[in-house]
């Protein structure tokens, strides 16, 4: 009993060690004031691999998200005779949960494991430490650009995923089960609030974009470097990043709409 | 090591370990100026983790790593980063940046820490490039190189910034023939025509008494044997014999420390792993 | 070049989500550009305010004319105070008109109807209805017609 007690702890202590590492890394990546112009290449290519390439995965599943919400939204609301407020309902679950959350779980399955992968894969073949002999700080030149980049493009994708689903719940709605359309906006304008949903929906992202990065960077950099580590560094990955994010959710969701 | 007139490294009383394992207990070396000197030993001696040590990347627990003449483990970052600058390091795999072109992986050093325009980066970059055989593979990526040529690459990347020192991880493992004697012949012509300080770390003995001016050999934590090629031919030392010759079995011992084997088949006593399970 | 390809569906794809946030506010959201300074008070006093919540609408005849601001008691009437910000553009409500709280529908939102009246002077910036009708409640209606009041 008294061994489960000292291995809980050990547990414990550890985790809080490898967060302070992480924080201490983070902080390593990110101070000091990067030359423009040799970080802003390298920032824009690293939101083209990974904003840029994630957008076909977020568009298709926002399109599919949208349309399912519309299909099942319809049937419940028509047993009330309100299916026009299928808008509404479509609108604030993707702008206030789905979108945001959605999004930073797909952005951990596609872009975060990739940069584990990618990170711990330089680790291993030494492209990160032959950096460091040659005078360059592989945190300012590999770590910096990449979590910028994915730091801002969840926000990005999160928008672009809301904007998606709810077309495609329009196109369910309205196209197909012939719910008016004027009513599909006008419901939506008049119970979407711009500060409360739209922007709560964004800090959401940003919040989401940040700590998925975080994990995947640092999981890279602090991964065992041989395959073995790199593959449980990428499970790593995606298994906390999607317990961050739905973790966070529920806590921000609390402090932004609940009432108190 | 016979001591030289003008160490460019001294290593003094070196102690690191790693977890509970003692790396270096109270190592002393001293690397000369100019010419070539090679670290052997059996594998996991730590002989790269000598030359990170060298390098800055990692902080010993006691002892002084004097490079040129500043203490590593005590500069900070700045002063340590300008230092590699005069550092130049091939590593075992070569390490090239796998996402840029062989020009660029050459010129990469160069971008970064000169403002020189593009046509002169280009030409230097020709240049090293030409001095390692690759000229006509600059626009090849990493993926395309085979082992040898990778390791050439690389070798190209080193010396891009004209270093002073350059530190070679294990030039010739992996490498057939042919390719081994490229590197032989690249360590020597670089040594001579730049008056690069060398240090070679390796466990071919052949090809690293081939080329180095000094050599020492590193067993156990400690330096064990040092000094010419020729001298350490003749070195009376068993433990120095066996690794130069390559023997299965002596001072270094063919078994791993194990239990008494009797114990181990169950054919004695009390087990020495304890009752139940 | 590779670069420059990446430098153009990296600005695309800032400017899509630019977009899509726009869309977010003007569309999905109805934010108008108008700010409030497009806008005057006008004040409501309710006996019983209901489930009126703020940013409700307040239309007249069917048409949004403006949101309620925000609902506090009326430490001395103890009755609701609703402050209902009126958009700017309809300067001519009539003095005499009248803030009824009505539902969407059977179970829908509430919000404020503004039924218009004949009086040639308008109500202007911080004025008060004369008249207002409270929320209906559907609990006391039934009770009220049960006991046969």
């Amino acid at each position: 009993m008294i061994n489960r007690i000292v291995v809980f702890g050990r547990h414990g202590r550890e985790m809080i060690e490898s967060v302070g590492r992480a924080g201490q890394f983070l902080f390593g990546a990110l101070a000091g004031v990067p030359d423009p112009r040799v970080g802003f290449p390298l920032l824009v290519r690293q939101i083209y691999s990974v904003g840029v390439l994630s957008l076909a995965i977020i568009v298709v599943s926002g399109l599919f998200i949208g349309m399912v919400l519309g299909l099942q939204g319809y049937t419940i609301l028509s047993d009330y005779g309100s299916e026009a407020a299928i808008g509404q309902m479509i609108a604030l679950t993707l702008v206030r949960e789905l979108g945001p959350v959605v999004t930073a779980l797909l952005f951990a399955g596609r872009a975060g494991s990739a940069l584990t992968a990618e990170i711990g894969l330089m680790k291993a073949t030494e492209q990160l430490s032959s950096m460091e002999m040659m005078g360059v700080d592989p945190l300012r030149r590999v770590i910096a650009p990449r979590f910028w980049a994915g730091f801002l493009s969840v926000p990005v994708l999160a928008a672009i995923f809301s904007v998606v689903g709810i077309w495609g719940g329009m196109l369910v709605g309205v196209e197909w089960l012939g719910v008016f359309e004027g009513s599909y906006w006008g419901n939506m304008q008049s119970s979407v609030s711009f500060t409360t949903d739209v922007l709560n929906g964004v800090v959401k992202s940003v919040v989401f974009g940040f700590v998925c990065t975080w994990i995947a960077v640092y999981q890279g950099y602090d991964c065992v470097p041989t395959s073995a580590g790199i593959s449980s560094a990428t499970t790593k990955t995606v298994v906390f990043s999607s317990l961050a994010v739905l973790g966070l959710d529920f806590v921000l969701t609390a402090v932004m709409f609940g009432d108190f | 090591m016979s001591v030289a007139k003008d160490p460019y490294i001294e290593l003094r009383d070196v102690v690191f370990s790693r977890g509970e394992r003692r790396i270096f207990d109270g190592l002393s070396l001293q690397i000369p100026k100019g010419k070539v000197t090679a670290i052997m030993g059996p594998s996991g001696t730590g002989k790269t983790t000598l030359l990170r040590l060298i390098g800055g990347q990692l902080k010993p627990e006691a002892g002084t790593v004097m490079v040129a003449g500043e203490s590593v483990p005590d500069l900070g970052r700045k002063a340590l980063y300008r230092l590699r600058e005069k550092m130049g390091m091939l590593f075992q795999s070569g390490a090239l940046f796998t996402d840029l072109s062989v020009f660029e992986n050459v010129a990469f050093p160069i971008r970064v820490h000169t403002r020189l325009p593009d046509d002169m980066i280009r030409d230097i970059v020709l240049m090293k490039l030409e001095a390692v055989g690759l000229r006509g593979a600059r626009d090849l990526m990493p993926a395309q190189l085979s082992g040898g040529m990778t390791r050439r690459a690389a070798l190209a990347r080193s010396i891009a910034l004209d270093p002073e020192l350059i530190m070679y991880d294990e030039p010739f493992a992996g490498q057939d023939p042919i390719a081994m004697g490229v590197v032989v012949k690249l360590i020597r012509d670089l040594n001579a025509s730049m008056g690069l300080t060398s240090v070679l770390v390796s466990h071919d003995v052949p090809e690293s008494l081939s080329i180095c001016h000094y050599a020492c050999i590193v067993s156990g934590g400690r330096i064990i044997g040092d000094g010419t090629p020729e001298e350490l031919q003749n070195h009376p030392s068993d433990e120095v014999q066996q690794f130069l010759k390559g023997r299965p079995d002596g001072p270094v011992p063919f078994h791993f420390p194990s239990v008494d084997a009797a114990a181990d088949w169950g054919i004695a006593g009390p087990g020495q792993y304890g009752d139940g399970q | 070049m590779a670069q420059k390809t990446a430098d153009l569906t990296v600005g695309l794809f800032m400017v899509a989500g630019v977009a899509a946030l726009l869309f977010l506010a003007l569309q999905v959201s109805g934010l108008t550009p108008k700010s409030s300074e497009d806008s005057y008070t006008l004040y409501a006093k309710f006996n019983d305010a209901g489930g009126l919540t703020p940013r409700a609408k307040v239309s007249m005849a069917g048409v949004t004319i403006g949101s309620i601001r925000d609902i506090t008691l009326d430490r001395e009437t103890f009755q609701a105070l609703v402050a209902i910000a009126v958009d700017g553009s309809v300067d001519n409500i009539p003095a005499d008109s009248a803030a009824v709280i009505r539902t969407s529908g059977l179970l829908g939102e509430q919000y404020i109807d503004v039924s218009v009246g004949g009086d040639m002077e308008s109500l202007a910036d911080g004025d008060t209805f004369y008249t207002t009708q409270s929320a209906m409640n559907l609990e006391r209606l039934i009770s009220n017609f049960a006991s046969g009041q």
